[in-house]
């Protein structure tokens, strides 16, 4: 088999040129100011199921949005068609689309004085994602998924492992003279064995992700953890309806911190759909949350050099003991609330930017995992969470669960088709204990953490 | 605007390649001992425009295209694509792909016949990509004023409407070659109340594979709207839902998200081809009460998850998969249908040409039974009555599926009376069906706003349901 092709593309030099004449075609067609956006990238991928090759994927994707003003109003446009007749047709399009639009005063690009003057290299690229093997893809692939399987005789079914790289290269430029670029990586390898005992299956996953090939966990305990966790679900059964208190493990936790993410983001909050309108400086969890966004963690993979509208990114602490202490916002919500930006605008290429979080994390508590499992008598830890059941404007939380039982602080069995609800707003405020096993895997992290009481729905 | 009228012409004449080009390609795919192998032409053009705070501020118009290169070998599966089409670009993806077949020898050389759509669901006087901007914002006024209107207590409204124009080619190496002009069309309403301190979102919309009049044809956007509006006061006075075990009877139409979920995804070929879903082994098996037979039919003209071809140039299908409680099909796309020994369904589906095809569903729904819904709804003594729902999921190896009602009531004594916030129902998959007593006759398919995810994957779909009475399904709530 043959290496697939080398870094694909154009050329940085080429990006800046395309992204430079869409925002001068814009202006010559009427636009009072105008940014532009760059992606391109190329993903290669393996999946290997039961030992077996089962996909090879390689991909190659590059497109351009643009964003015009035409006093205060605006529009936006996405291409892969990257010619210079092309570009043009865009840039006027959009123009022309922008001509139709309501007026509104927040529009517009941030302050000039605001955008970022360097771009730190924050450790987000490693030149072995543009240059991928096929044989070494394969080969992590069926070792996570072999050892997956061979770390139990009940696991004898699998959805498969992938491992995936991906090379990207994001440039940016904007008519107040910004002009900036930034390459990335990714390498991310996932496991999905399926456990069968007496006719019933389970299955579950585990997975690495890093931005360097060599730092990515090893393959064969990504495949044990992952065998390890299909396992422990065989023989699940339910719980009686009851309240009782619920843990949640890192993976599990992080989602939460995803609504909270939701809950502070501007445009939740100039919208009116945020369950944590208007409660800036009061305590919205327990003093044992602090919750952070930062944007320039070494290698974080949500780490960035100049948010979407090239403005600076930074550290921003969220909330500081329970006390919320700042929202996430763009330049437009930001205007919207009578606020400056957090430089936490993101943007998908042809969609205009909006407040998202960088790297989003819960500072790590005080007590070990099993010391928190220990504490309950009689209680929850929940492994997975499935559904959408979550109110972003009231915080009502009602989602499906599975997990593990816990009586006089030892797991006893396992348990699924139940459902957990309560609060968001009450959920973080009830946290009483909150563990020590921060990870950065992914861009959102949180440690092990346990609510006070909420309601488990069961037979 | 691309000529929608022939997107054959339109793909080879954009992006210089010839039949003769085309089973070049293909037989570069091939060059290895392969099974099959097809390209897939996309070139998509999508307008949106939104508003809020009584102003439409947004509008973007979004211009995809690609070419995805696939090849089949037994169980393996080569896929390259890129957004550059040209002939060099294609023989490359077809090379890559190509490398899928680990053996050397078997060069097939392919001769492609040109050919229509088996079906014509959705030929558009009018496609919704044409759209005069100014209609688009004057209806995203009146969206607006008619909400407001209803209710001083509507502080926010959010509206969009998502006009798409997609075009593709699917080249196979069986010969077929064939294109289709697949318009859609949508209109999503959000509404956000307060009173006295409390706030409640409504959301509603519909659309298909429709013109933008279809929007203003009996003032349909401005009934999306006031569902929108009550159902967010509706809401305000919302009481805790309870938590447990109970007879739960779900409205007609969207709520068809149960069948979805429950048993749809469970039985995409896929799963079933590797075992790994909770019905693998139940084909034939009684899966249902005998008041259940439940169809995905992807030919029901205008419908927001119907197609003329599926993404693998298959007509799409009518397919039975439970007559009377019995389970009787999978749904299928080629790779799955061969290895099975079974046949095509139709239900090759792929969210883009960035995307190889998986089993999907296309509008699964449930025939009507003989009770009147008030004879549903009076028969039960305390339960759960839900009519509106957002999204659900499912694991399809444990069988566990959720859905989460948006608009939900008690039902006490065989009335209904308060409406209880929202909840999610979770269920096993295999027997929920089972524990269906009653089935209405007033079946009704969804007004068009369901997208299906899997694997990363995004697809129009529908659902459809008479009103059903479930004997014991966990509602999840705060009162225990």
């Amino acid at each position: 088999m043959s290496t697939a092709a080398a870094a694909p593309g154009l050329r940085p030099e080429e990006l800046r040129a395309a992204l430079l004449s869409t925002i001068d075609f814009a202006m010559r067609a009427g636009a009072t100011a105008a940014d532009a956006v760059l992606v391109q990238q190329a993903t290669f991928a393996a999946g290997v199921r039961l030992g077996e090759v089962e996909k090879l994927t390689d991909a190659r994707e590059k497109r351009l949005g643009v964003r015009v003003f035409v006093g205060e109003r605006s529009a936006l446009s996405a291409t892969a068609d990257l010619t210079r007749g092309g570009l043009a047709r865009c840039a006027e399009d959009t123009v022309a689309l922008a001509r139709v639009t309501q007026p509104d005063p927040a529009q517009g690009l941030p302050d000039r004085a605001a955008l970022a003057t360097e771009a730190p290299d924050l450790d987000l690229y490693d030149d072995a994602a543009a240059t991928p093997s096929p044989e070494d893809a394969i080969a992590r692939a069926r070792e996570a998924e072999g050892a997956a399987l061979a770390s139990d005789p009940r696991l004898t079914n699998s959805e498969g492992a992938e491992f995936e790289q991906t090379a990207a290269t994001v440039a940016y430029a904007s008519s107040l003279g910004f002009d900036g670029g930034y390459r990335s990586s990714l390498f991310d390898l996932t496991v999905q064995p399926v456990a069968v005992s007496d006719g019933r299956m389970q299955r579950d996953y585990w997975y690495a992700r890093a931005r360097h090939l060599a730092r990515l966990e090893d393959a064969a305990e990504v495949g044990r953890r992952a065998g390890a966790r299909a396992v422990r679900r065989l023989g699940a059964r339910r719980v009686a309806t009851q309240e009782a208190p619920v843990v949640f493990e890192p993976e599990v936790a992080a989602s939460l911190l995803r609504h909270l993410a939701g809950a502070v983001v501007g445009q939740s909050l100039y919208r009116g759909t945020s369950f944590l309108l208007g409660r800036l400086g009061e305590q919205v969890a327990s003093e044992l949350v602090t919750v952070v966004d930062d944007g320039r963690l070494s290698g974080g993979h949500g780490s960035r050099p100049f948010d979407a509208e090239g403005l600076p990114t930074r550290r921003t602490t969220v909330v500081e003991k329970g006390r919320l202490t700042s929202y996430l916002l763009d330049t437009y919500s930001a205007r919207r609330l009578g606020l400056a930006s957090t430089g936490n605008a993101a943007r998908a290429v042809g969609d205009a930017p909006s407040a998202s979080p960088t790297n989003l994390y819960l500072a790590a508590g005080t007590t070990p995992p099993e010391t928190i499992i220990a504490s309950i008598d009689r209680g929850l830890l929940v492994t997975e969470l499935i559904g959408f059941g979550v109110n972003p404007v009231t915080g009502d939380y009602s989602r499906g669960a599975a997990g593990l039982w816990i009586e006089h602080g030892e797991l006893t069995h396992p348990v699924e088709e139940i459902t957990i609800a309560g609060n968001l707003l009450q959920m973080f405020r009830d946290i009483d204990q909150v563990g020590t096993d921060l990870e950065f895997r992914s861009s959102v992290a949180s440690p092990t953490l346990k609510i006070r009481r909420m309601t488990i729905a069961g037979s | 605007m691309a000529d929608s009228t022939r997107p054959e012409r339109f793909f080879c004449d954009r992006y210089g390649v010839s039949s003769g080009a085309l089973e070049r390609a293909l037989g570069t795919a091939l060059a290895r001992r392969a099974d099959y192998g097809d390209l897939y032409f996309e070139f998509r053009t999508t307008t949106a425009v939104a508003l809020e705070d009584g102003l439409v501020k947004k509008a973007s118009k979004d211009v995809s295209q690609g070419v995805g290169v696939r090849v089949l070998a037994g169980e393996k599966t080569g896929y390259a694509y890129s957004d550059d089409v040209t002939i060099t670009t294609i023989e490359q993806a077809a090379r890559t792909a190509g490398h899928i077949a680990s053996d050397a020898g078997g060069a097939q050389a392919v001769a492609l016949r040109s050919g229509q759509p088996a079906r014509d669901l959705y030929t558009l006087a009018k496609p919704p990509g044409e759209t005069a901007l100014p209609d688009a914002i004057a209806l995203l006024e009146a969206v607006d004023r008619e909400a407001r209107g209803d209710d001083p207590r509507i502080k926010n409204v959010m509206a969009s409407l998502v006009l798409e124009h997609k075009l593709v080619m699917i080249v196979t190496s069986d010969g077929t070659m064939v294109s289709d002009v697949q318009p859609l069309a949508r209109l999503q309403v959000t509404c956000i109340a307060e009173d006295g301190g409390r706030r409640q979102q409504g959301t509603y919309g519909g659309g298909g594979r429709q013109p933008f009049a279809f929007f203003l044809d009996g003032d349909r956007h401005l009934r999306f709207t006031r569902e929108a509006a009550r159902q967010a006061l509706l809401n305000l006075d919302a009481v805790d839902a309870p938590a447990g075990e109970m007879t739960v009877v779900l409205g007609p139409g969207w709520p068809g998200i149960l069948l979805h979920e429950a048993i749809g995804h469970g039985l995409e070929g896929d799963f079933n081809r590797k075992g790994t879903s909770a019905f693998a082994t139940l084909l034939g098996t009684k899966v249902a009460s005998e008041l259940c037979t439940v169809i995905d039919d992807g030919t029901i003209p205008n419908r927001r998850g119907s197609l003329n071809v599926d993404d693998e140039g298959t007509p799409t299908s009518r397919t039975v998969l439970i007559e009377r409680g019995i389970l009787r099909g999978y749904l299928q796309d080629r790779l799955n249908a061969r290895l099975m020994g079974m046949p095509l369904t139709g239900n090759g589906r792929r969210e883009s040409y960035a995307h190889s095809p998986m089993p999907r569903m296309t509008n699964t729904f449930m025939l009507a039974g003989e009770s009147a819904p008030e004879d549903i709804l009076r028969s039960v003594d305390r339960g759960l009555y839900a009519v509106s729902f957002g999204g659900g999921q499912v694991d399809i190896t444990s069988g566990k599926f959720v859905f989460s009602a948006s608009e939900a009531y008690l039902i006490e004594h065989g009335a209904v009376t308060r409406p209880v916030k929202g909840a999610t129902l979770i269920g096993n998959g295999p027997d929920v069906l089972t524990r269906i007593s009653m089935v209405g006759h007033d079946l009704a398919l969804d007004e068009g706003i369901g997208t299906c995810g899997k694997n990363g994957q995004s697809v129009p779909v529908g659902v459809g349901l008479p009103t059903l009475r479930v004997d014991g399904l966990t509602v999840g709530g705060t009162q225990a």
